[in-house]
């Protein structure tokens, strides 16, 4: 099984949850995150002073898959998450041990 | 009694009480989250301290006969002796003292507070509370009777100061000036961003200062008559060509329109035109406000080049802007006025004020700063006043559990809870 974690811009997760429900993909999780990329966040002004706001708004989407799917889902949801403008994020994904359901005790690929 | 004047100046003084609040929500939205509270209480605390100062001995030492040399008023009129519901200022045809009385409380309760947003985040509430107690008792009563007192100093040298640019602003941004320089820098001053927490709430404040300047500027008029017209309508005039005159200088320097510089740029049109309202035509109005607009925030930038850090720009907005208004009226004002006669009379009016307040207020700031010390401690301006000095959070973030100061007790709320209800049973 595979972690596919994303962390994009905020306003892509409607059409990434769609890409992902017509891709198959049963659950997901959504966490509000901040953070920045090489574009180092934007520039506010308040009374002339300008203040450099590094951490910006970001969600990260986690999803749990078999490992098969895991490439071809990679690219699902980078297709999605692209707007082409700099600060779309990163998509990336690790290993998992194993996944247990929690209401069945199931294990593994089934718990997916 | 004049009824219609009566009725007018009335309706003012809840006008003008309403700005006190509305300025506690204009700094409130301000300041960070975890001193929110502190910056209403700042301003609240001044209408409850200076209220009471004002019956026992503000308004006899503004407004009773001068002691000599226009100075300061004697104290004939302690506790309001000597003052009933039959007791009318100027003839028969004068209003209630107590009108005239309530309508000016309400000044002497605004212009401290005013400083309080130079002092944000950083000073004991004890310590400012004793502070605007002795300030408006050694500053605001003698400089409100050398302006408005009919033997006051600068009321015979015939200075134009119809609702407060010297008496109230340039008073209030000097003495905010001078507490800053006692009280010294926030931790993490040009370092850390200090963001306003709620532009919306500045805003919000904003607005009702708005609304409630109609009250103070044509109030000051104490008549229901053309002249207290002119002065609302220049009120509005100058309003809204100073939030112009803000946004452009913004727009041209800083690249966006801010809503922060919409609402600062209001408030800048407001103070300068407080003192020349009534004397100037709706054009002057219009060059007045776009000046103090564009002045105003280029002079909030000041505080970063010369190093002292007044919070919320008081300095910038109210003694820039109330020296603005001062100066201009010398030389835009109508009937014949205006001229450089006038305008030296202004300049002289408004430096004494300066020189006074700045003076008498760093000594004020010295006096606190040595007995009960002025500056919240290290933890508490880090950790945030509001907890350590009003035992409470402005908002509640927390989404997992108790609150951010981790109460778990409701042992008090349940036991209040409890009496309330045996009391209602036993009733």
């Amino acid at each position: 099984m595979k972690l596919i974690t994303a962390v994009v811009k905020p306003h892509r997760l409607d059409e990434i949850k769609e890409a992902l429900q017509t891709f198959g993909v049963q659950g997901l999780t959504v966490t509000e995150a901040s953070g920045y990329g090489r574009q180092r966040g934007h520039t506010e002004v308040y009374r002339g002073a300008e203040y450099t706001v590094d951490l910006v708004p970001k969600i990260r989407i986690e999803v749990l898959v078999e490992d098969d799917d895991a490439e071809q889902l990679i690219d699902v949801v980078v297709k999605a998450a692209r707007t082409g403008k700099i600060g779309d994020g990163k998509v990336w994904s690790v290993p998992v041990e194993t996944a247990v359901r929690v209401r069945t005790g199931e294990r593994g690929p089934d718990a997916l | 009694m004049n009824g219609a004047d009566t009725a007018f100046v009335l309706i003012s003084a809840a006008l003008v009480m309403l700005m006190t609040p509305g300025l506690a929500f204009f700094y409130g939205g301000m300041v960070r989250v975890k001193s929110a509270l502190n910056m209403l209480m700042m301003s609240l605390i001044s209408l409850a301290i200076v209220s009471v100062v004002w019956v026992l001995y503000g308004y006899s030492l503004t407004f009773g006969d001068d002691i000599g040399g226009g100075l300061l008023g004697n104290l004939d009129h302690i506790g309001f002796k000597g003052i009933g519901v039959d007791t009318l200022t100027g003839g028969t045809e004068g209003i209630p003292v107590f009108a005239f009385a309530l309508f000016q409380m309400m000044f002497a309760i605004l212009t401290p507070a005013l400083m309080s947003g130079a002092l944000a985040d950083r000073v004991k509430f004890s310590a400012w509370a004793l502070f605007i107690t002795l300030w408006v008792s050694v500053v605001y009563f003698p400089v409100a009777h050398w302006v408005w007192s009919s033997d006051g100093w600068l009321h015979s040298l015939g200075v134009i100061d119809f609702a407060g640019g010297t008496a109230v602003h340039i008073n209030a941004g000097v003495g905010a000036l001078a507490a800053v320089l006692v009280v010294g820098k926030r931790i993490g001053f040009k370092k850390d961003p200090m963001r306003p927490h709620s532009l919306p709430l500045v805003v919000l404040g904003m607005a009702l200062l708005w609304f409630g300047w109609f009250g103070f500027n044509a109030g000051s008029e104490l008549a229901a008559d053309g002249t207290a017209a002119l002065m609302a309508f220049n009120t509005q005039i100058a309003t809204a060509a100073a939030m112009v005159g803000w946004l452009a200088y913004e727009r041209i320097r800083h690249g966006a329109f801010t809503t922060l510089g919409a609402a600062s740029g209001a408030v800048a049109g407001l103070v300068a035109i407080t003192p020349s309202g009534a004397n100037v035509s709706p054009f002057g109005a219009i060059l007045i406000g776009v000046v103090a607009g564009a002045v105003c925030s280029w002079a909030v930038s000041l505080k970063y080049k010369l190093g002292y850090d007044d919070s919320l720009d008081v300095v910038g907005v109210h003694l820039v802007g109330g020296v603005i208004g001062t100066l201009l009226v010398g030389l835009l004002a109508t009937d014949g006025l205006g001229g450089l006669e006038q305008f030296g009379k202004q300049a002289v009016g408004a430096v004494s004020v300066m020189a006074y307040s700045f003076v008498v207020s760093w000594i004020l700031a010295k006096i606190v700063d040595a007995t009960i010390g002025f500056r919240a401690s290290e933890d508490d301006e880090t950790s945030g006043v509001d907890m350590a000095y009003h035992a409470e959070s402005a908002y509640d973030y927390s989404a997992v559990g108790g609150s951010p100061a981790g109460r778990s007790s409701v042992a008090a709320p349940t036991e209040t809870l409890a009496t309330a209800t045996n009391k209602k049973v036993d009733a």
